[in-house]
């Protein structure tokens, strides 16, 4: 962290120019098109709780996501982050198929939670998703009491079969996601009513109270204040205990604070991937370099 | 900033402010255009049709003679329904103003008192037979022509020929009237009976309840189908040719004109699945082709209005389409598919094109006790009522339309409160 910031801070523009000069053998042509690539890093883990392997995504003609292979690993936090349009908010979406809903939005490859493939035929997405669960960029409760919300998922899926089961998990839930002490007088209040950084906390509760496997995180910050980021970057920290949580964000403090591997994406391919430190301290590709110590992106 | 430009842009400032202030000021008076027109339109149907809801009666003393009615001292109920109880009202009048003779003066007095005087006797004796052989002092309708007068909307003015109020009826109405034997009442019978060949016997009731039979029909089929369909085309429908085409002919069907579904409802309601004509039941099934395309459109735009954001959030926590539909998609909807569904509905009920032509528009008296009874509805009335020339039916004209539009007021108020409570949830 330290050291990225020296890097950030320190670099004049004739030093960035030789840095470039000196990672040239990567053959980057130019910015646009980085051609036949292999992913730089190491892509794959131990104990992958998911994992993708040569995925591609078409939105109609247009391919969003280009032969990506990225494993998930049990109990990380994954950071994906790379200039917008780059495909990680659509690789994102394949892991528990938010992308179906998409017209014209086509995957290839293969991606597995558990070595079981999402894709196959007989994957049902309501359970998938009730494993894989969601947190979204623009928090989004539902416009019902902050009690529904979080008790919805669990209602649906009949998790609780008594009022005081339920309850308890709405408390569990709400406790986990650090809102219980702040609503505990009002979960009959509809949820929209909270301030942003609650509203997104309540729907972290939310996608736990279904008590899920992995959570995927959108930019869960980018609408929230630095204060309420701080607060859902500490709780991020300790739902790593419980859960797999792979994060899209266009931070990159926020990527270096929360996440273990970070994985970069430019233009739907997985440029380069590894662990957390390496990738700020020591980015490989000239990209990634580029694109952490903010020259474009 | 130049110099030059500031001074062109503070030249150009003016101009700016006062095309604005003008244009506010063709706001405001278009909005004030549209109120004045709205009051005088309403302050007209007001004003003639108030005295509508107000009835005249005439007391005279009725001599409840057996012999008169020529019925025994106890008589049978269907003795006293034979009995004539026209002839001991006319007795009445004649001992009340013993002067009058000659065929047509007596006419002319007789013609103070409604013809329907003699059924309301007849069910007051029916009430009570100990009646029979006594003198009653009794209430009774005035026919409206007299009615009129003693509203004072005859101009005596006018020449004896052009008035239907005559010289003599009027100084016996005066005489009656300063005898304290008139007396203006809250007109009852304009809200309990059907249709009527006299003005002061006929009540919107027939109508109304004509009407709301018809909604009722309407509102069971075409609120169901419309919402299922606007669903099914927004949620769960590929886009495709077929859906296109569909579409555009939903789009098409709202500009139909409404007459071409009546012809559609003769055609097929009643020449092939000879459903009875003149009935709520087909009224409301061709209302409600009519107002199907209304509904599938306006709901239509108000599940597209749904944020997407809270259908991700239902798939996200591991809903089914169908859960995300009806537990989160349609509640956000629901205020939206309602007030298109009652400005569906309000069409409906001021339609009467279509009516005509599956035989609504006929003269029906009596007050329909189901969807399939022939009756009409209140637009339908109030232009039946709107052709007749009596005097009576002018107001009667103008009072339907306060009851129409208090109809139409109760629905959307109706609709108002749903979508309160659903946007409250």
């Amino acid at each position: 962290m330290n050291t990225m910031t020296a890097t950030m801070d320190g670099a004049t523009d004739n030093q960035r120019e030789s840095d470039t000069a000196e990672k040239a053998p990567l053959d980057i042509r130019d910015h646009g098109d980085v051609g036949d690539y292999e992913t730089i890093g190491e892509p794959f883990v131990d104990n992958a709780k998911m994992s993708a392997r040569t995925v591609n995504v078409h939105y109609g003609d247009k391919q969003a996501i280009k032969d990506v292979s990225l494993d998930i690993g049990e109990n990380e936090v994954i950071a994906m982050i790379g200039p917008s349009g780059c495909g990680k908010s659509t690789f994102l979406r394949t892991l528990n198929r938010m992308n179906d809903i998409i017209p014209g939005c086509r995957v290839e490859g293969e991606i597995t939670l558990d070595n079981e493939d999402i894709y196959a035929g007989n994957q049902d997405t309501v359970l998938l998703r009730a494993r894989v669960g969601m947190v979204f960029q623009k928090p989004n409760p539902f416009p019902k009491s902050i009690y529904e919300n979080v008790a919805y998922g669990p209602r649906i899926h009949g998790l609780a079969h008594t009022k005081a089961e339920m309850d308890g998990i709405v408390e569990k839930s709400l406790q986990r996601a650090g809102l219980f002490e702040e609503v505990k007088d009002q979960l009959d209040k509809p949820g929209t009513g909270l301030s942003g950084g609650q509203q997104q906390r309540l729907c972290i509760a939310r996608a736990i109270a279904v008590s899920p496997e992995v959570i995927l995180m959108d930019e869960p910050c980018s609408a929230l204040d630095p204060i309420a980021t701080a607060r859902i970057e500490e709780l991020i920290d300790e739902l790593r205990e419980k859960y797999t949580i792979a994060i899209v964000t266009h931070s990159m403090q926020q990527a270096a604070r929360v996440s273990q591997r970070t994985a970069y994406f430019h233009l739907g391919k997985l440029i380069e991937v590894g662990e957390t430190k390496e990738i700020f301290t020591n980015p490989r590709h000239q990209l990634t370099e580029n694109y952490i110590t903010g020259r474009f992106g | 900033m130049s110099y030059n430009s500031t001074t062109a842009i503070q030249a150009s400032l003016k101009k700016r402010y006062a095309r604005e202030r003008r244009f506010q000021w063709y706001g405001r008076l278009a909005v004030l255009t549209g109120f004045v027109f709205l009051f005088i339109l309403l302050a007209d149907i007001v004003s003639k049709g108030t005295p509508a809801f107000t009835q005249h009666f005439i007391r005279i003393a009725v001599n409840f003679d057996a012999d008169k009615l020529e019925v025994s001292a106890n008589p049978t109920e269907e003795e006293l329904y034979a009995a004539n109880f026209n002839g001991v009202i006319k007795q009445s009048l004649r001992e009340m103003f013993p002067d009058v003779s000659g065929r047509k003066d007596k006419r002319a007095l007789y013609k103070l008192i409604s013809i329907g005087a003699e059924y309301d006797l007849r069910d007051s004796v029916l009430e009570n037979p100990g009646l029979i052989g006594t003198k009653q002092e009794v209430w009774l309708r005035a026919h409206s022509e007299a009615g009129s007068y003693l509203k004072g909307q005859v101009d005596t003015q006018l020449d004896e020929a052009d008035r239907r109020v005559k010289d003599n009826q009027i100084q016996w109405l005066d005489s009656l009237r300063a005898e304290g034997r008139t007396e203006s009442r809250f007109n009852v019978i304009f809200f309990t009976a059907g249709d009527s060949r006299e003005p002061e016997l006929a009540g919107i009731k027939a109508a109304l309840l004509g009407s709301a039979y018809t909604l009722l029909v309407t509102f069971f089929l075409a609120f169901p189908v419309g919402v299922l369909a606007a669903i099914y085309l927004e949620e769960f429908a590929p886009r495709n040719r077929l859906t296109d085409l569909i579409e555009i002919n939903i789009n098409n069907l709202a500009a139909v004109p409404s007459i071409v579904f009546g012809l559609l409802g003769l055609a097929v309601f009643i020449n092939f699945f000879e459903l009875p004509r003149s009935a709520p039941l087909v009224g409301g099934m061709v209302l409600s082709l009519m107002t199907l395309p209304t509904i599938i459109i306006t709901s239509r735009a108000a599940i597209q209005a749904v944020p997407p954001s809270i259908r991700q959030a239902a798939l996200g926590v591991g809903a089914s389409p169908l859960q995300t539909v009806f537990h989160h998609v349609i509640p956000v909807a629901m205020p939206g598919i309602l007030t298109g569904s009652i400005i569906g509905m309000a069409q409906a009920l001021g339609e009467s094109a279509p009516l005509l032509m599956i035989g609504m528009v006929a003269f029906i008296m009596d007050v329909p006790g189901g969807v399939t009874d022939p009756s009409t509805v209140l637009p339908v009335q109030i232009f039946l009522w709107a052709d007749s020339p009596e005097r009576g039916f002018t107001e009667k004209t103008s009072a339907a339309i306060m009851v129409l539009m208090t109809f139409l007021i109760f629905m959307n108020a109706l609709a108002i409160y749903l979508r309160r409570r659903f946007e409250m949830k």
